[in-house]
């Protein structure tokens, strides 16, 4: 039986700016299944980002969700008033950031920070919660745990900041865990351990929306992947599949360009050109400017997201020709 | 005679910190990078590997050792005497959105080099070198007179390239050039690099954290960890046959594209790098290495040379079949 955590349905945020509106999350769909890690990647200003905070409830002025619909194990959270989205937030979905420093108080002992977290959600004595962050610190594997517990953020490092984070986003046993790029501050050899301890996290049954913009984080971790661009979908379907049979021409260019970094040889691909500008889109398929199979659809129209193969979606109106090659 | 352009002796570099203590960025570090080589200098932050592309430039003065440029001594030269060297050696920064001041236009900023060293005669002359260059790293000619918030990271990037490239110096550092990047973008970079190394017979040192971007650019790769050379060689042979444990590990945590490869059981190093202010006894590495023994923490590992590879290790031999 498959049960679905987080769906996300038409999700638009719209900034209105000096120059005019932009929208740097338009119209986005997403479903977290139970038991799963699913992958948004994109390049930055994409909206990835955006598009967690959104779920968070965590837009901030002069940003706006204006549209779209966002349901936890099927309730509908978007209309909550924000005293019952703060209720949820960290107990029911939580969230762990890029830079663990500025997610922490420099002030507080950690160990206080995470214990602060339970006794907002949980009614306990002051030593139950201790009990509780002291198990929950063993469980991702901070070493020393009650030494640690009396520490200030700056006397860990980058990998044991980022863990008392994921302790203090897991104490309530969340459903959903949202990681916005969780190791993109950390060195490789500690990401590989942040990435085991997130997989640890999903088999005991948080499911987890990460966020990266590194496609070998996502190959290593994900079982579904979405890639997005300009603010859309562009691309979804499970890792396997896209990553050998990429349908969006964006997705084959990223994967291109990271392939033929690791061959080596003489030049690079790239992808030619920058990500537009989001004030001023083309009127078409919003990659159109950088897609050398552009035609003339592709200038006029915008491409919905439909299904090509099973579970695998592509916006792009050359999908299925593009598929079979 | 002198095979290197640039060759580092014995370098090391004591920086003060909190509390009388002090922290040692670089120890003790001979290398050498030969006319129109890239060597590559990977390891993880804190590592010292910027300390040491600074030291090689004399941005930053060694607290020991000595830095040869074409066979001379240019530590202790007088300010007079190392001026014609400065020209000769320029450095491509990380950030590009820090390294460009925000008020001068792109004229201006890729024109002080050139006046500052006078390479043209006149104003006229160095509008057209800078015209020149701007076609040398790929930006059109109109945005002369735009300011750096006008341009996208990679743009930026490149008038970066242009300023280090305008002095026409023969080597270059380039400190993490892409890591600001996109995907997209910093492969665009890259082709960049490569084609200006060998139009304009450049050198480079070459510094990041991601290894297959130093994979793609360097001859030979050398690596670091906290402050010191664990294995420095031939880049084909250092990725196809890593011979010290960290560079093994290193190789091996980097998440690759390739789901196929998701259900592998890699091997993970233990906890986190040492702190630089307080670093473990004899091997540095010992405290994160699963194959370390009492020797290890006794002795200081010395480079040794096998095959064209110089590795810092006490058990190269042993551990080659692991």
């Amino acid at each position: 039986m498959e049960q679905t955590v987080l769906e996300v349905k038409n999700l638009t945020v719209s900034f209105h700016t000096e120059k005019g509106v932009i929208l740097p999350v338009n119209g986005v769909t997403l479903t977290v299944p139970a038991g799963k890690i699913v992958g948004v990647v994109g390049e930055s200003g994409c909206g990835k980002s955006m598009t967690a905070r959104a779920i968070m409830g965590l837009v901030k002025y002069p940003g706006k969700v204006t549209g779209g619909k966002i349901f936890l194990c099927g309730k509908e959270i978007t209309q909550l008033p924000e005293k019952e989205r703060r209720r949820l937030r960290g107990s029911e979905i939580s969230m762990i950031f890029q830079e663990p420093m500025t997610s922490l108080n420099p002030v507080v002992k950690v160990g206080k920070q995470v214990d602060e977290a339970v006794r907002l959600h949980t009614p306990c004595t002051r030593a139950e919660a201790k009990q509780k962050t002291l198990n929950m610190f063993r469980e991702v594997e901070i070493p020393e745990p009650e030494a640690r517990y009396n520490c200030y953020p700056h006397q860990l490092s980058g990998g044991l900041r980022q863990r008392v984070m994921i302790a203090m986003a897991m104490i309530c046993r969340p459903r959903l865990l949202i990681a916005d790029e969780p190791t993109t501050a950390l060195d490789v050899t500690v990401e590989a351990q942040i990435l085991k301890l997130l997989e640890k996290l999903r088999d005991a049954g948080t499911s987890v929306l990460l966020i990266s913009h590194n496609l070998g984080v996502i190959a290593r971790t994900c079982d579904e992947v979405s890639v997005m661009y300009a603010g859309r979908i562009v691309e979804h379907g499970e890792t396997a599949a896209l990553f050998e049979k990429p349908l969006h021409p964006y997705t084959r260019g990223l994967l291109r360009s990271v392939a033929s970094l690791r061959a080596g040889g003489e030049t690079l691909q790239t992808i030619p050109g920058v990500v537009p500008n989001l004030l001023h889109l083309p009127k078409g398929c919003s990659f159109s400017l950088r897609c050398e199979k552009c035609g003339a659809d592709c200038e006029e129209k915008v491409p919905e997201l439909r299904q090509i193969a099973p579970g695998h979606f592509a916006r792009c109106f050359l999908a299925e020709k593009e598929g079979k090659e | 005679m002198n095979e290197y352009l640039l060759e580092a002796r014995n370098l090391s570099r004591v920086f003060p910190a909190a509390g009388k203590k002090t922290v040692q960025a670089v120890s003790g570090v001979s290398l050498g990078i030969r006319e129109g080589e890239t060597l590559g200098l990977v390891g993880e932050s804190g590592c010292g590997k910027s300390t040491l592309g600074r030291l090689m430039i004399r941005l930053l003065r060694p607290t020991a050792g000595d830095v040869l440029f074409r066979g001379k001594n240019i530590t202790d030269m007088g300010e007079k005497e190392f001026y014609p060297f400065r020209r000769e050696m320029q450095l491509v920064f990380q950030d590009p959105y820090a390294s460009l001041d925000p008020r001068m236009t792109v004229r201006d900023l890729i024109a002080e080099p050139i006046e500052t060293w006078r390479l043209c005669e006149n104003r006229q002359a160095v509008t057209g070198r800078v015209r020149e260059l701007l076609h040398a790293v790929g930006v059109p000619e109109e945005f002369l007179y735009r300011y750096p918030h006008q341009f996208s990271g990679g743009q930026r990037q490149r008038i970066g390239i242009a300023r280090a490239i305008a002095a026409e110096p023969s080597f270059i550092v380039c400190d993490e050039p892409v890591s600001a990047l996109d995907v997209s973008v910093q492969n665009q970079i890259l082709n960049l690099l490569k084609e200006l190394k060998t139009s304009r017979k450049l050198t480079y040192l070459f510094i990041s954290h991601d290894l297959s971007v130093v994979r793609y650019l360097s001859d030979r790769v050398c690596v670091m960890f906290l402050g010191k050379v664990c294995e420095i060689g031939s880049t084909e042979e250092v990725y196809n046959h890593p011979r010290h444990p960290y560079t093994r590990f290193l190789l091996d945590a980097v998440p690759l594209p390739d789901p196929s490869l998701k259900g592998k059981e890699i091997r993970l190093l233990r906890g986190d790098p040492p702190s630089p202010a307080n670093p473990p006894s004899g091997c540095r590495f010992r405290t994160r290495c699963p194959y370390a023994q009492e020797r290890c923490a006794a002795e200081e590992p010395a480079l040794r040379e096998t095959d064209g590879v110089q590795t810092a290790c006490h058990f190269t031999e042993e551990l080659k079949g692991l």
